[in-house]
């Protein structure tokens, strides 16, 4: 599997993203600069965490329109994978590829923490390492991870299972004190129609190796090596 | 010419940060604080002089960055120097 992680002005987790996927693929993923206009061919294409351009106006929204998007854009709707972490989720929605927006964490603070989430589907390339409906540990690291989408939005987003990960209590209840950020049903995570694009708000890469303390975050880049070689 | 661009939450979006305003100034002792919704303000100078041109420009400067339009509204007034 060749992957690519791009990288922006402000991108700090790009090489933790990059360790995990080379632990997972035996390969290390090309490094892409934001100021190129062309991501090189790529079975996946990664957007990382961080504060791309220090947040400016919104977060991700910068990124979303800087040379470099517009060829991931056009990549993905090809059908190229895409993978957004924290900050790469903000991009994807800000772009477009994934609906909705992540609004201000309700309680206005930045939040790190470990979290416990529910995998919803284990039948997608992100996710075919994982048992369905699992409780994994993955930690979360934001300010601006509160899901928001309309009536309408969320609606379809339920109806067709496009719901990644949730965040939920230890016994896999999605309670509203489960709730780390204010997001809507509780999500950490969608999909987009295709179940190609990913955009998630916790850090797989962060609980990725023993000594990292957990390693709940490494089924998911295995399960990419698995769907793509 | 300069347009005076506002961007607000639509109704019905939730503000966090409104909220914290208003209960900051309840806590300065300003009664009667019904609501409070935050936005952003933004000037943009433009060489345009035509403003209908300006006008056409500025939307589309709103609809593609300035604003979301999944949970933002934008209005603006243009300025002759």
């Amino acid at each position: 599997m060749k992957a690519s992680v791009l990288v922006f002005p402000g991108s700090n987790c790009d090489r933790d993203v990059a360790i995990s996927l080379e632990a997972a693929t035996d390969r290390p993923p090309a490094m892409v600069w934001h100021g190129l206009t062309e991501v090189p061919e790529s079975d996946l294409i990664v957007l990382p965490g961080g504060f791309s351009y220090g947040d400016y106006l919104r977060s991700g929204c910068m990124a979303a329109h800087s040379p470099i998007m517009r060829d991931v854009v056009k990549k993905a709707k090809a059908g190229t994978p895409v993978l957004g972490i924290c900050n790469g989720f903000q991009m994807l929605t800000e772009t477009g590829l994934l609906p909705g927006v992540l609004m201000r964490n309700a309680s206005l603070k930045f939040i790190c923490k470990d979290v416990t989430l529910k995998v919803e589907r284990n039948d997608t390339i992100f996710t075919n390492r994982y048992g369905r409906g699992k409780l994994v540990t993955i930690p979360i690291a934001h300010a601006d991870g509160n899901y928001f989408a309309d009536d309408d939005t969320l609606a379809k987003l339920e109806d067709e299972d496009r719901v990644a990960f949730r965040y939920c209590a230890a016994d896999g209840s999605t309670a509203p004190d489960a709730n780390p950020n204010g997001s809507r049903n509780n999500i950490a995570g969608i999909y987009d129609a295709t179940g190609k694009i990913l955009g998630l708000m916790p850090h797989p890469e962060r609980l990725a190796d023993i000594e990292l303390g957990g390693t709940d975050g490494n089924p998911l880049f295995s399960s990419l090596m698995e769907a793509l070689h | 010419m300069k347009a005076r661009i506002k961007v607000t939450l639509k109704d019905g979006v939730l503000d966090p940060q409104g909220k914290a305003i208003a209960n900051a100034l309840g806590g300065l002792g300003f009664e009667g604080i019904e609501d409070v919704r935050q936005g952003k303000y933004i000037e943009v100078e433009l060489a345009e002089s035509d403003p209908d041109k300006a006008r056409s420009q500025v939307t589309k400067m709103c609809e593609e960055l300035l604003a979301n339009m999944v949970i933002e509204n934008f209005s603006f007034v243009l300025e002759t120097a």
